[in-house]
């Protein structure tokens, strides 16, 4: 597969592991969090913890826009669509996301919910164009990558004059996350956090550029590496990281050079901001309110805004306490660490966010990764 | 089936199908004799019976049914009619036996146009025939528009098999091979490119085909060091594998770079974000062979043309976890689980 093997040669990924074990220092612990589930996706997929030194440990972030739903997202979704009128257009992977008290869209389409399953904006603004007596929602969800498609589908809703689109905002922001992780008092106090570095985003940076992470770095002394989702990025990643450990300097670094750039793409961020503006705050699962995280739409398309338009209001729903999503998305504890992991939390009946998407923490490492700690038992 | 009195022909060009052909009146008679029976034509059918019979070979007896409801009806490389055909032989020959008779029950919507109905009875019956294998018996229903997504098929396989194989999921042991007749991931692939709302372009065809010949040339040179055999289709080989794992209670060990995927396949999968290993197909199969057979196996698959890409793909090791793991063409390992959630919805 061309512009796709190139990423993923053996040959090469050995070479750079050799690198990786040539500079690392044995007497220190190298802890890096890959924020997205993309890069989660890759390191478990290609099984690159294998070609990694012990001392180097990944810690899978919360940059899956699916796993960091909370709960209360999915139950005001169902409000919505049990209303008559309502056709709730989700990506498929929202459909098993846990609501409260083992609700998901997937049981509320069984039970009668007008439920599509689309691939991209342009199959809800078909299906608003093709029933124009249906009240068609469409259920944004995502980071800054995803956030300029929305935003264009509104635009051709209001050019067109699609009266009966309009769209649940749950856009959320990478660098407020990131913020927010980094500055947890309950992780603070109790000797700092245990993150040596970041890789980056990849998709998220080629809209917003690498400029957002600066101040990040600078702040909490944090090296971060913009990485792409191929394997051979990811590794690439991992050693520059070494070196800005070894080298006690804190910047960030582009290692997607080939996509992502400073300033990223200054349409795309025009447009979301004509559109879209700041929420003081909003919920994601695992962290809880995070300020200035999330968007909406701005008044000017309050036509648009399902919230709006159908009077949802905020709901809040607890975690469950055995979860230990909140830990595992910091980094302070492991998918195993959890009680839940594998027993009554499992992709099939995800309690927690972690495992909810294949790029989420726990699912990632259920579907790829726990060869590495189920222990087998020698049989004689 | 002589019908008495004047009846309009079937308008197999125009016409559709209502609610009175499946009510047991005239219209449905001239359904079955005038479509259905044209299609399969047999000795058996020929005689009009609610049922049939026929001798018995020595042997023990192979029975299976399936479902078939896939979406689109028509896709590159067969429709609903072939794919009820081949399904079901192939979970007949899975067995090592040699399929022999298939009944075909149908549940048409009311409005299903008849040209459509012929098209699809006509590949049901050449499949039938280009396998040696005889639809002897069947039933029609029609229901209410809106109650049946066009056409659903039911089939039914019974075969043979010799008394000295005895293939099953809980018959795999540690050391034995896994070997796969071809490239995975066809039929689903082709399937999905057909959906509407995920229309793309691709050079795939479902790869449905009946696999009993293969089997025999297969059965002939590895005899009972066959232990298994599976045709992987939903959840595809990663499913099949973990089913077996879980049954035979142990591990499997595949390597990632001997897994033959056609380069159309893997692009569409990168596309969509799956894995070709959790794809249907509807004409592959995967044996569990003892390692002093396998390599005689394999060849005797290589030899036959639905075999020309098969290849040895990894090993069954002691693992009290079940594990179906990967060495990845990257260089490291990972778990291959079942797929979970839903791929797609109607793929067969």
């Amino acid at each position: 597969m061309k512009f796709a093997d190139e990423f993923r040669n053996k040959a090469i990924a050995q070479g750079i592991a050799r690198a990786i074990g040539g500079e690392v220092s044995s007497q220190r612990a190298y802890r890096f969090m890959e924020f997205c589930g993309g890069h989660t996706h890759a390191i478990s997929r290609y099984g690159l913890e294998d070609l990694l030194p012990a001392n180097v440990r990944m810690i899978h972030g919360p940059g899956c826009p699916v796993c960091v739903l909370p709960a209360s997202r999915i139950d005001m979704a169902i409000r919505l669509v049990d209303r008559p009128e309502v056709t709730l257009c989700v990506y498929g992977d929202l459909m098993r996301a846990p609501g409260s008290q083992g609700q998901s869209l997937l049981r509320a389409k069984a039970l009668g919910a007008d439920i599509r399953m689309v691939y991209s904006t342009l199959d809800a603004i078909r299906l608003a164009e093709q029933a124009p007596s249906r009240e068609v929602v469409f259920f944004a969800i995502g980071f800054e990558t995803t956030t300029p498609p929305t935003a264009v589908m509104i635009r051709i809703a209001e050019k067109k004059r699609l009266k009966g689109l309009s769209v649940f905002c749950n856009h959320v922001l990478t660098p407020s996350a990131m913020h927010s992780i980094l500055e947890n008092p309950k992780i603070r106090d109790t000797g700092g956090v245990p993150i040596d570095g970041f890789i980056g985003p990849a998709h998220v940076s080629t809209i917003i550029g690498t400029q957002p992470y600066e101040p990040l770095a600078e702040q909490f002394g944090k090296p971060i590496v913009i990485a792409g989702f191929e394997p051979l990025d990811v590794l690439q990643a991992i050693l520059m990281l070494v070196r800005q450990v070894n080298e006690d300097r804190n910047e960030v670094e582009n290692q997607y050079s080939r996509v992502v750039t400073r300033e990223g793409n200054r349409r795309a961020k025009d447009e979301v901001s004509q559109i879209f503006e700041l929420r003081a705050q909003f919920e994601w699962r695992g962290l809880g309110l995070v300020p200035n995280s999330g968007l909406k739409l701005k008044p000017a398309y309050a036509q648009f805004d399902a919230e709006t338009r159908f009077a949802i209001h905020d709901l809040r729903v607890a975690d469950n306490p055995a979860c230990e999503c909140c830990a595992i998305l910091r980094g302070a504890k492991r998918p195993v660490d959890c009680k839940l992991f594998g027993t009554v939390c499992t992709p099939e009946t995800p309690i927690g966010s972690c495992m909810v998407s294949s790029e989420g923490a726990c699912a990632a490492y259920w579907t790829y990764g726990r060869v590495r700690d189920e222990p087998l038992r020698r049989t004689s | 089936m002589s019908v008495k009195g004047y009846q309009r022909k079937l308008d197999l060009e125009n016409g559709r199908v209502d609610l009175s052909h499946g009510s047991g009146g005239r219209a449905m008679a001239q359904l079955i004799s005038g479509l259905f029976h044209q299609a399969f034509g047999n000795e058996w059918l020929a005689r009009c019976n609610d049922q049939s019979a026929f001798e018995v070979a020595a042997g023990r007896m192979v029975m299976t049914t399936d479902g078939y409801v896939v979406s689109p009806l028509f896709f590159p490389g067969g429709n609903i009619g072939s794919l009820a055909v081949h399904g079901t032989i192939n979970d007949v020959a899975m067995s090592g036996a040699r399929p022999l008779y298939l009944s075909a029950s149908f549940i048409i919507e009311e409005g299903f146009p008849f040209s459509d109905l012929k098209v699809i009875a006509d590949s049901m019956g050449s499949a039938a025939r280009s396998a040696g294998v005889h639809i002897i018996t069947g039933d029609t229903k029609v229901v209410e528009r809106g109650k049946a997504d066009g056409l659903f098929i039911s089939t039914t396989g019974i075969g043979i098999v010799a008394d000295e194989l005895d293939l099953s999921a809980d018959k795999a042991r540690v050391g034995d091979r896994v070997l796969v007749s071809g490239s995975l991931g066809d039929h689903g692939v082709t399937i999905m490119s057909k959906r509407q709302n995920l229309a793309f372009q691709t050079e795939v065809g479902s790869d449905s085909a009946a696999l009993h010949n293969l089997v025999a040339v297969m059965v002939a040179a590895g005899g009972s060091g066959i232990r298994v055999m599976r045709d992987p289709t939903r959840g595809g080989l990663a499913a099949t594998l973990n089913e077996i794992a879980h049954q035979s209670e142990l591990g499997f060990r595949l390597h990632e770079a001997s897994i033959p995927v056609k380069p159309a396949v893997a692009a569409t999968c990168e596309l969509l974000g799956l894995d070709p290993i959790h794809v249907a197909n509807e004409g592959k199969l995967v044996a569990i062979v003892a390692p002093d057979l396998a390599d005689a196996v394999l060849a005797a698959m290589k030899a036959h043309p639905l075999g020309s890409d098969a290849a040895d793909i990894g090993e069954a090791v002691a693992d009290n976890r079940k594990f179906v793991q990967m060495a990845t063409g990257f260089g490291g390992r990972r778990i291959v689980d079942w797929l979970w959630g839903e791929q797609l919805p109607r793929i067969c």
